[in-house]
């Protein structure tokens, strides 16, 4: 298998691992995450525990990654082009916000989801999709999201 | 509304899995895994980026519960809401995603082990008009 086949495939392999990820947290069960988030209600302390183990181990892949000049399969690291504190990052994550505590659903649960076919679950990913399609339409970034940073060993 | 049981010790586990991809994705593929960033960019316009390797990483997302329930697991789920509302809700994570550049995944776990105050903004604000959105729809209006 050629380094870009090999790259794919390994994306395949964390996608897989991501939802494993979600199905063992009970984080694809929107009604678990609603009550994470009902603090005056029947509150699920579930979810924060999730974050918890998430971002340790997180950290250390990217602690790993930072002393790298490059990816194992890649030609260079994608860092977050953006480091701003602007409106941007208060609106979107504001609206965001709305949108999982009306549905109880963020992308990766939402999408992991399809395959168990709760009819609502396609209405939320069809709109979320339309959602995304035109924020991009509208929001061209201010810089290229690809050819910024050509050599971009360095971190963020 | 239905009441959910405390699991500190799956979550933990299932945490672990999700930062583990994270780990994978940036030290192998040198990527971010924001899955509202890997899902929009499916979408046109493109950019020039690699769109096989976040097809197949989508792929992997939707197989994994499928996975768990062919060896023979439940997976338990319960959506609630009226499509109507879900729609609505749909189209608010669509937009603020990408207005924000990410989500619980690509801020939340992502860009808070990456110690970035941007992200941190972020995750703040979100997780709080959430909450406040959860605690007006069940305390207030709903009842």
């Amino acid at each position: 298998m050629t380094r870009l086949g090999l790259d794919r495939l390994v994306q395949g392999i964390a996608g897989l691992v991501f939802g494993l990820g979600l199905v063992v947290s009970g984080m694809i069960d929107p009604a678990k995450v609603l009550n994470f988030l009902d603090f005056a209600g029947t509150w699920d302390p579930s979810l924060a525990f999730v974050m918890a183990g998430a971002v340790a181990i997180a950290f250390v892949g990217f602690r790993v990654a930072g002393g790298r000049a490059r990816p194992i399969l890649a030609e260079r690291f994608h860092w977050p082009v953006s480091r701003a504190v602007d409106p941007r990052v208060i609106v979107g994550p504001a609206v965001f916000g709305i949108g999982w505590g009306l549905s109880g659903f963020c992308p990766g649960p939402a999408v992991a989801a399809l395959g168990l076919l709760a009819p609502g679950t396609f209405v939320f990913v069809g709109a979320m999709l339309i959602g995304m399609a035109i924020a991009r339409a509208l929001t061209a970034p201010r810089v290229p999201q690809d050819q910024s940073h050509p050599v971009a060993g360095t971190r963020p | 509304m239905v009441t959910t049981a405390f699991t500190p010790v799956s979550s933990l586990l299932g945490g672990a899995l999700i930062g583990l991809s994270a780990a994978i994705l940036i030290v192998f593929n040198g990527r971010i895994a924001g899955i509202s960033g890997i899902v929009s960019r499916l979408l046109p316009p493109y950019r020039g980026d690699d769109v096989a390797g976040k097809a197949l990483f989508t792929i992997g997302l939707v197989a994994a519960p499928l996975l768990v329930e062919a060896a023979g697991f439940r997976v338990v789920q319960t959506v609630s809401g009226s499509f109507g509302l879900l729609a609505v809700a749909g189209l608010l994570v669509g937009i603020g995603t990408v207005v924000g550049n990410g989500c619980t995944s690509g801020h939340g776990v992502c860009g808070l082990a990456r110690l970035s105050p941007r992200s941190l903004v972020a995750t703040l604000v979100f997780m709080a008009a959430a909450a406040a959105t959860v605690f007006v729809t069940r305390h207030v209006v709903g009842g």
